[in-house]
């Protein structure tokens, strides 16, 4: 049985520096990972290495049984695996329909076409009106984005991540600079969009990692040094060690 | 997912295609009566020209307004357009080419589209800066070829032609105005394209792009590949605008026509038009031709002028004239516009005031570093000045200061009283958005 997401011996050095060192993960189809460690123990960089963003230094990627590494992003997401970015990622200049629809078109094989009119293409219209009920913005739908809220781009961060029908979405710090109510709501939206799909989110809320998360991988100092599920995780006595237990990784590893 | 009856029912059409189609319908009437109401041959060679320019800064725009590329090497592809147009006129003209003078700005189009195959394929690998700064080089090399290749080029004096080779139905394209129509043509059909253009998947995307390159990438699209099919469909609008140049002139010369001046023209006038607007460089090709043949005819220092015009543009509307006109367009469909009347008015005054005595400044001084053998005199619109009398010199620092504090007194009262107009729509809008 192949995984939705493989990592093997994964390492990603910035010239001298070691982030990466040797990460092993393996995510079955439809598991809902949360990624969680504390700061700089490359998580971010972890989901730039499978998103395509940079490039492993040795290890393999793979993606549903396909090595994937040393591919740009918009294979990989060709290959059905989209993100999203922890500092939000969106067309400003376009209307929040226009963002949604943009996300959609290559799914449909719309690809580089200059032979025929948005304006026709049913079903891509059609399914960024979905997505833009799905997110919540149907009131917003021709606003421009740079207009909207924080909370809004956020959502609509996530609109353009699932808009093109990826079976394997990487989530980065989906929730940051939320408020608690704000927070609540969206985990509640992550589930709904996300059902059915393989989904890895990077969180530093405790809270949102359990309300999303059937496992838990944690990251500390560039490995993968525990990846089960939250109540087996707790108990572990590596993390306990490493990253849970110890009052000072508590306090300077934003375990909130 | 939803099935497409359903998604019409949602699918909501703006109702903006008649108001389109009335625009459309406008533009088409003004190309075609505009020869009959000018009928100088001033005016017939400018409208000649503003019809070739119009596709060449719409094409333009595709890269600076619709795909975020600075380029300074536009020139490149409308003037290898019009050299493909020259050969393969003079080619038909011995009968060598079945070609017929209609299809010869096609040509053209198909020769620029492949200059900007090749020389796009290394440009559109970078984006941003870079992406200037080798279109700035390979314009400079391309122009510096001109020169190499005299055989193709022409050398110094160019390559000549004559367009007059054929009929098509009953015109041989001799006359001015038939040589317009044929432009107009052109123009119509080349901006309702361009247009066109900006509503399919590749136009949208390429919007994207210039947005957001980063994220395009993880939706899915290449945007080396995206930017490479842009540049190239506005090499073949740009290569159509130089056919039809070659063909208005008869004589193409590579010093000219290939120049980075030529290019930075172009750049000028499209942002000084409106980027952000598709219509935008629409103006700038009137204004283009407005200040080439006109203002320069006015004045020696039309350069100064063209150049102080451009750097208050970008610094106070760097949207260009379109967006100042969408702005007030915007402030009147909310009735707001008639408490800013007055002010426009005030402003125009002061503008005029201020612009009288500077130029009176400039003219004067142009005039004694270039012409003082001339005698003091110089003539200035309606009247003369004199160089030597100091009362003429006070008189025009006077006005200069008198308009420029007014100008600046009203200017921030109309910044107030704009930005009250602004909020009050921004809330009616907030209102709607509840209420719907």
């Amino acid at each position: 049985m192949s995984y939705a997401i493989e990592l093997k011996d994964l390492h990603k050095s910035f010239g001298r520096t070691e982030i990466i060192r040797g990460a092993n993960l393996a995510v079955r189809e439809g598991e809902r990972v949360a990624v969680i460690g504390p700061n700089g123990a490359g998580k971010s960089t972890l989901f730039n290495l499978i998103s395509g963003r940079l490039h492993p230094t040795s290890g393999d990627v793979l993606l549903h049984g396909e090595r994937i590494n040393g591919l740009p992003p918009y294979e990989i997401n060709r290959r059905g695996l989209s993100r999203s970015f922890q500092i939000t990622n969106i067309f400003p200049k376009l209307s929040v329909f226009e963002n949604l629809r943009c996300g959609v078109l290559w799914s449909l094989g719309y690809r580089y076409t200059f032979l025929r009119f948005l304006a026709n293409l049913h079903d891509a219209n059609a399914r960024a009106e979905t997505l833009l009920q799905q997110v919540g913005l149907a009131r917003k739908r021709d606003v421009l984005a740079a207009n909207l809220t924080y909370a809004e781009q956020r959502a609509l961060e996530i609109g353009i991540t699932i808009a093109g029908g990826a079976s394997v979405i990487l989530l980065d710090e989906p929730t940051a600079g939320m408020s608690k109510t704000e927070t609540t709501h969206f985990i509640h939206l992550i589930r709904e969009v996300t059902a059915g799909k393989t989904l890895l989110t990077v969180e530093h809320d405790m809270g949102v990692v359990f309300g999303l998360a059937d496992k838990i991988a944690v990251v500390v100092y560039g490995e993968v040094i525990a990846f089960d599920t939250p109540d087996a995780v707790r108990a572990n006595p590596r993390v306990q060690e490493a990253y849970l237990g110890s009052p000072v990784a508590e306090a300077q590893g934003g375990m909130h | 997912m939803t099935p497409s009856t359903s998604a019409d029912s949602f699918y909501r059409f703006r109702p903006l295609n008649v108001g389109r189609f009335a625009v459309w319908l406008l533009f088409a009437i003004a190309l075609i009566v505009a020869p009959l109401l000018f009928t100088s041959s001033l005016a017939m060679t400018m409208l000649s020209q503003i019809g070739y320019l119009i596709i060449i800064c719409l094409s333009y725009n595709i890269l600076l307004g619709q795909g975020g590329m600075l380029s300074f090497g536009h020139a490149i592809y409308t003037g290898l357009g019009s050299f493909t147009a020259v050969h393969l006129m003079n080619l038909a003209g011995e009968g060598r080419v079945p070609m017929p003078l209609v299809l010869i700005p096609v040509a053209a189009g198909l020769g620029g589209a492949f200059f900007a195959a090749l020389f796009g394929y290394v440009t559109t690998k970078k984006s941003g800066t870079t992406f200037a700064m080798i279109t700035l080089g390979l314009g400079e090399l391309v122009a510096a070829m001109g020169l190499m290749f005299p055989s193709f080029f022409g050398g110094e004096g160019g390559v000549t032609t004559n367009r007059v080779y054929g009929k098509f139905l009953w015109w041989d394209f001799g006359p001015q105005i038939q040589v317009y129509y044929l432009i107009a043509a052109y123009c119509f059909v080349c901006t309702a394209l361009m247009f066109a253009f900006t509503g399919t998947p590749l136009g949208r995307i390429l919007n994207a792009v210039r947005d957001n390159p980063e994220r395009v990438e993880f939706i899915g699209y290449n945007t080396q590949r995206v930017r490479y099919l842009a540049f190239i469909i506005s090499g073949f609008f740009a290569g159509i605008g130089g056919g039809l140049a070659a063909i208005n002139f008869e004589i193409v010369n590579a010093s000219d026509s290939l120049s980075t001046i030529r290019s930075g023209g172009y750049l000028l006038f499209t942002f000084l038009g409106g980027a952000t607007f598709f219509f935008g460089p629409i103006i700038g090709a009137v204004l283009l031709v407005f200040a080439s043949i006109l203002l320069s005819e006015l004045s020696k220092a039309w350069l100064l002028y063209l150049g102080l015009v451009f750097l208050l543009m970008v610094m106070f509307a760097p949207g260009g004239i379109a967006s100042l006109i969408m702005m007030n367009l915007r402030v009147a469909s909310f009735g707001k516009f008639r408490r800013l009347r007055g002010l426009y008015a005030g402003l125009a005054a002061a503008a005029v005031l201020l612009i009288a005595g500077l130029a009176a400044i400039v003219e004067m001084i142009y005039h004694i570093q270039l012409d003082a053998a001339l005698g003091p005199k110089v003539r200035f619109i309606a009247t003369e000045l004199d160089t030597s009398s100091s009362a003429t010199w006070a008189l025009a620092v006077a006005l200069a200061v008198a308009g420029g504090a007014l100008l600046e007194w009203l200017r921030r009262r109309f910044v107030q009283v704009w930005g009250k107009a602004q909020e009050e729509i921004e809330a009616e809008i907030k209102r709607k958005e509840m209420g719907a």
